[in-house]
Parts: C-alpha cells; sequence; structure tokens
C-alpha cells in the first residue's frame, strides 16, 4: 500500500476510496465482527416448526449416541454431551488436527411447552434429529364466533 | 471454565469449498471436511467428520499421490415443518490431500461411523534398499 505512488493515474479520491474499500475488508475478516452471530455454539442446530411442535436437528459426527443427554423442562430443551479425542498410542504423531473435541451443553427455548413424555430423539450418520411436540394444553385453540 | 477442552470444541462453522477454476457439477453447496491426521509406524490414518454420510454415499480415489474423498449428502427436511430458525447449511463434501509416503494401494482400508470416515493408509515397504559395503 505504501510503495504505491499516491499522484500516479489515481486521483486522491480514488484513493480514498479504495481505503475505504480495504478498511471494510479488513472488518469483514475480523472474526468477532462478522462470524460472531452465526456460531452461537455447539453443536449448530437447524429448528423446524409447524402448529403441532418442532423437530430439531443437530450435526454431531461420532458421538456416542448412550452418551448423549436431552433433557426437556416445560419449553427447554437442554443437549449434552461430549466428543471425545482420538487415542494416540505410543510413537504416533498428528499431522493435522482440525476436528474440535471436548465436553458440550447447549441450552434451546420453544417458543411453546413440550409433551416431554413424546419426545423422540434419532441419531444417524452422525445427524441427531428430535422430535418435540406440541403439548396439548398448550395448542392453539379456534374459537368459534356465535352469531348475536 | 473455559479450559482449553471447552474452547475446543467451539469450532463449528462449516468451511465451503473454495473455487478455483473448474465448478463443480452438482449445483450444491460443497464444504470442506475437518480432519485428523496422524502417522503411525506402519500407517498413515486419515479421520474426517462427515455428518450425513454412509458407505453408500462416499467416493474415495488415490490417483498418483493425491487422495480425494468426495461425500455426496442428499438433504433430508422434516415433512410438514417450516424451518424457524437455522445456524447450519447442509451440502456435500470435498477434499483432497497430497500424500508424501508412498502408501500400498492393495491394503487401505476405509471405514464410516456415525458420520466419521476413517481411512487407513498403510505405508508400502521401502523400495529403496541400503547396500552395506563390506571393508576390502
Amino acid at each position: 500500500m505504501l510503495n504505491r505512488t499516491f499522484w500516479g493515474s489515481t486521483t486522491p479520491w480514488d484513493e480514498l476510496e479504495r481505503l475505504r474499500r480495504e478498511m471494510n475488508q479488513v472488518f469483514a475478516n475480523f472474526p468477532v465482527l462478522s462470524e460472531a452471530r452465526i456460531t452461537p455454539g455447539y453443536p449448530a442446530m437447524n429448528v423446524w416448526t409447524n402448529e403441532n411442535g418442532a423437530v430439531i436437528t443437530a450435526e454431531l459426527p461420532g458421538i456416542d449416541p448412550a452418551e448423549l443427554d436431552i433433557a426437556v423442562v416445560e419449553n427447554t430443551l437442554t443437549l449434552s454431551g461430549e466428543r471425545k479425542p482420538l487415542e494416540l498410542g505410543e510413537g504416533e504423531v498428528y499431522h493435522r488436527r482440525e476436528r474440535g473435541y471436548g465436553k458440550f451443553t447447549r441450552s434451546f427455548q420453544l417458543p411453546f411447552n413440550v409433551e416431554a413424555g413424546n419426545v423422540q430423539a434419532v441419531y444417524e450418520k452422525g445427524v441427531l434429529q428430535i422430535t418435540l411436540p406440541r403439548a396439548e394444553a398448550d395448542k392453539p385453540r379456534k374459537i368459534a364466533v356465535k352469531a348475536a | 471454565m473455559a479450559d482449553e477442552k471447552e474452547l475446543n470444541i467451539q469450532k463449528t462453522e462449516k468451511q465451503e469449498v473454495a473455487q478455483s477454476g473448474a465448478e463443480r457439477t452438482r449445483a450444491r453447496l460443497a464444504f470442506v471436511p475437518r480432519a485428523d491426521i496422524y502417522e503411525t509406524n506402519e500407517a498413515i490414518v486419515l479421520v474426517t467428520d462427515m455428518p450425513g454420510v454412509d458407505e453408500k454415499s462416499l467416493d474415495i480415489t488415490l490417483e498418483d499421490d493425491v487422495l480425494t474423498i468426495n461425500g455426496y449428502v442428499e438433504a433430508s427436511y422434516p415433512e410438514g415443518y417450516g424451518l424457524s430458525y437455522g445456524e447450519y447449511r447442509v451440502g456435500d463434501y470435498q477434499r483432497s490431500f497430497t500424500l508424501s509416503n508412498k502408501i500400498d494401494r492393495n491394503k487401505i482400508e476405509a471405514t464410516v461411523k456415525d458420520g466419521v470416515l476413517r481411512l487407513y493408509l498403510p505405508k508400502a515397504e521401502p523400495a529403496t534398499r541400503k547396500i552395506a559395503i563390506a571393508a576390502g
């Protein structure tokens, strides 16, 4: 940036515009500002809803389903577990290590109370799918309008 | 509270495959799967996270020294529901590695369980032999 001749073929205004664009680039690369909102926790979840309840899916590859803990209280789902690191033997060395591991806990509040007895969870191909039916008492009621 | 273990798992965002010249034929998102690679005395072991992939939807090739992994994911959405909050996207996986050691191609083993692929790449016996020189 400094090597560039300021008064070359560009005008100072072009140069300012370029500087502004470069600054935007710098901030766009700043993880705190650009990524914080889309990486709120582990695991990442997708939430699907309709009038009868919700389905939550989460990508959790390589987890023992027996060690997954799913708890539902009223309208809050809490998911916790642990992802174990690889166990390397004597004389084995890492070339690359990118996969995350460790304990995790995540709570999710739904806009309705859940029928806790009918919650179903399926773990397949590293994807967890939890079906959360809405409590009967919490379902919206249709109100008939009587003609006077 | 924030010990190393807790922090280590926070990297959740999937990295998209960078377009470099040639485009993919499938009009679908493709992600770079996260990988652990380690070396033992006998082999190189590669472990990748590919949620949504099973043995039928994986394609692994080794050409010259380039190992390519392709995982195809058919996105399945719960029927009758609408997405109201989304944090991750579903797509294929694609990644290539250049292997530095000579690999015994006939003995490569691949297993996939719970969305984790494990590739066992045994090292080939060294083709060159050291020749002992007897003092004359």
